[in-house]
């Protein structure tokens, strides 16, 4: 993506932008009036956002804004106190983590949350447990059906490290790579269960400017080779601006501004939230 | 697929070899007559303590969910596996058959209470999970301790009995006298069997779907969950399969005396079973094996010293886990595997390069 192919954003049907090209095509994810009280202390609230079928959207913020909590509310860790989440247009009311997992939802986290101690290879295939279809007896007993998908799972594995180039690492120890490899380790793995919106937490956090840039090619190509939707959370603006076509701003757990990059840039309520007010006179 | 496999491939390979040289080594010397007495009574307790530490290995080390009560799962197998071979004394002929069933038997036992135990037990962690399962394992066998069964010497009639010994026959399980009238039908070579078949079942299951799904939930729960896998399928999983484990070793214990009572099954036989694992290595199955064998034989050599064996016992314990946890011991363990794989390695990049 060296040269900007910036899409229009359209109005989606109500109070959202999507990309023109998602416009007739189910929303992957609907928020609506979504919020979580802890004990009072409401962390997210009234939270409202359309993501197209194909799009890349920012989710930032300062510091505890909530953006975090957000993706722990979709993917169900914490159940929302208030408001409805659609996946592809079903309601997730009711479910938990691993059935939200199955509709499509896959996630990375802020503090890199790897097997450590198992292998590369096996990160990805741990990712890919639902995709296999055989039994514990089976693999206990070594039955043909075993070897077959293992085979088949070993080669998809190898195929998805692929798209960082990490193939060669396949045998590593996960927990021993370097902090940038981890990251993306933790990309593959979410994308080996096959989803249709992928929740990134901080994807750069720790790269330096090369492997960011790196990173954001990769995102943008994920996101054409799969033809999913990823939402991110990053504080490097760099990334966000040049990636992200639609940015939603949050802070104090409510959304203070929608829109494209430029629109965000130049808005002044977002201004302010990132750099305090003006004073006066 | 081959060169990743080749290390966990060559890794379980050392251990099914160690087990089955160690079983010809010994049958060989049983065969000449080298075995004192008092060595062939530890053939088959070592077997069932080998397949013990293994069964919860898998727990411990593989799920990673600390459990105190395993031995009362092997209690549940013990007396079900007794019982069922008295009944069938007379029905069945063959001695290694109704030892095989007996222990299957007494295995699904054990594996049901597993599941009984298992389903509301695993919801809690870390330490409320020991503490629970520590109580389960204790109301297991005072359960057993109020089981009374009568058998009709003629008829081989059956009478259940709860808390209440005035049954009508022969009393086979008398309360807290235990089972009563097995025959000895143990054998090292059926222990042996037991163990291999452990070992597949763990090493197989570690190395599939179903293992990778149980270490990646003791790694990371939450991460876990978030690929899609379910904790508590996995967990119970677990559970379960080494509750079942447990019962067989058990049932093939209590074939190795002639009366099996609950007070062999306390809260100190479960700690046994844990010290094995853990001075083995948790996750380490062939390390579990060397612990048990090991610890299983020590107090026996040391009963010369009778006043001071359990002194040895305990200072033996204690040097093993100040060696295995110094920073300098396992810096010249490194050392040492290293020249060891090294010299493999040469050989591997030689074929490697022949290869391409």
């Amino acid at each position: 993506m060296s040269e900007k192919q910036r899409t229009t954003m359209v109005p989606y049907p109500s109070h959202a932008i999507v990309p023109e090209r998602d416009v007739h095509k189910k929303p992957v994810l609907e928020a609506r009036h979504l919020g979580v009280e802890f004990g009072g202390l409401k962390a997210v609230d009234d939270f409202n956002l359309i993501i197209g079928a194909t799009e890349i959207a920012g989710l930032i913020g300062p510091n505890g804004a909530g953006k975090t909590t957000i993706f722990n509310l979709i993917t169900k860790v914490y159940q929302p106190t208030m408001g409805t989440i659609l996946v592809d247009g079903r309601d997730t009311a009711g479910l938990n983590t691993i059935q939200v997992n199955r509709l499509g939802i896959a996630r990375t986290f802020q503090n890199i949350r790897l097997f450590d101690k198992l292998s590369v290879e096996d990160n990805v295939k741990i990712g890919l447990h639902n995709q296999m279809r055989y039994g514990a007896a089976t693999g206990v007993l070594r039955l043909p059906g075993y070897w077959k998908q293992e085979k088949k799972m070993h080669e998809k594995a190898l195929d998805l490290l692929s798209i960082f180039d990490m193939q060669d690492l396949a045998d590593h120890e996960a927990g021993s790579l370097p902090y940038g490899a981890q990251r993306r380790l933790e990309i593959v793995r979410a994308l080996a269960t096959n989803p249709k919106l992928l929740l990134l937490d901080e994807p750069a956090a720790g790269m330096n400017p090369a492997e960011t840039a790196e990173l954001m090619e990769n995102i943008v190509k994920i996101r054409d080779t799969f033809q999913i939707a990823i939402m991110l959370i990053e504080h490097d603006m760099k990334l966000v601006m040049g990636i992200c076509e639609g940015i939603a701003v949050l802070n104090y757990g409510r959304i203070i501004a929608k829109g494209t990059p430029s629109e965000i840039q130049n808005n002044p309520t977002v201004v302010e939230a990132y750099l305090g007010k003006k004073k006066e006179g | 697929m081959k060169k990743k496999n080749n290390k966990t491939f060559i890794s379980n390979l050392i251990t099914y070899a160690m087990v089955i040289i160690a079983f010809v080594v010994i049958s060989i010397m049983q065969e000449q007559k080298l075995l004192s007495y008092s060595a062939k009574q530890l053939l088959v307790p070592v077997c069932v303590w080998i397949v013990m530490a293994v069964s919860l290995n898998l727990t411990v080390g593989i799920s990673g969910e600390l459990s105190l009560g395993h031995a009362g799962f092997m209690c549940v197998g013990a007396f079900v596996g007794a019982v069922l071979t008295i009944i069938t004394k007379k029905t069945i002929d063959n001695e290694a058959l109704r030892l095989i069933i007996a222990m299957v038997v007494g295995g699904v036992a054990a594996g049901l209470t597993g599941v009984i135990v298992g389903v509301p037990v695993l919801r809690l962690r870390g330490d409320y999970l020991a503490i629970v399962t520590l109580a389960f394992g204790e109301i297991i066998r005072n359960v057993l301790n109020l089981v009374y069964v009568g058998m009709d010497q003629e008829t081989g009639a059956l009478a259940f009995g709860f808390n209440n010994p005035n049954l009508p026959g022969k009393l086979i399980v008398n309360g807290p006298q235990g089972v009563q009238g097995i025959t000895r039908i143990s054998t090292f070579t059926m222990g042996f069997v037991l163990i291999i078949f452990a070992l597949i079942v763990v090493l197989n299951m570690t190395n599939s779907r179903a293992g990778r799904a149980m270490m990646a939930l003791r790694d990371n729960r939450i991460a876990a969950e978030s690929v899609g896998i379910s904790a508590t399928k996995y967990k119970l999983m677990a559970f379960v399969t080494s509750a079942v484990l447990a019962g067989m070793a058990g049932a093939l214990y209590a074939m190795n005396y002639s009366t099996v009572t609950g007070a062999k099954f306390k809260f100190d036989t479960s700690i046994l079973v844990l010290v094995f694992v853990v001075l083995g290595g948790i996750g380490n199955i062939r390390g579990s094996i060397i612990a048990a064998t090991v610890l299983t034989i020590l107090p026996e050599m040391l009963r010369e010293f009778s006043d001071y064996r359990m002194l040895i016992y305990a200072i033996v314990l204690i040097m093993v886990m100040l060696a295995t946890n110094s920073p300098a011991f396992k810096q010249w363990l490194d050392i040492a595997k290293e020249k060891i794989t090294g010299l493999f390695a040469k050989k591997k990049e030689k074929g490697d390069t022949a290869n391409e």
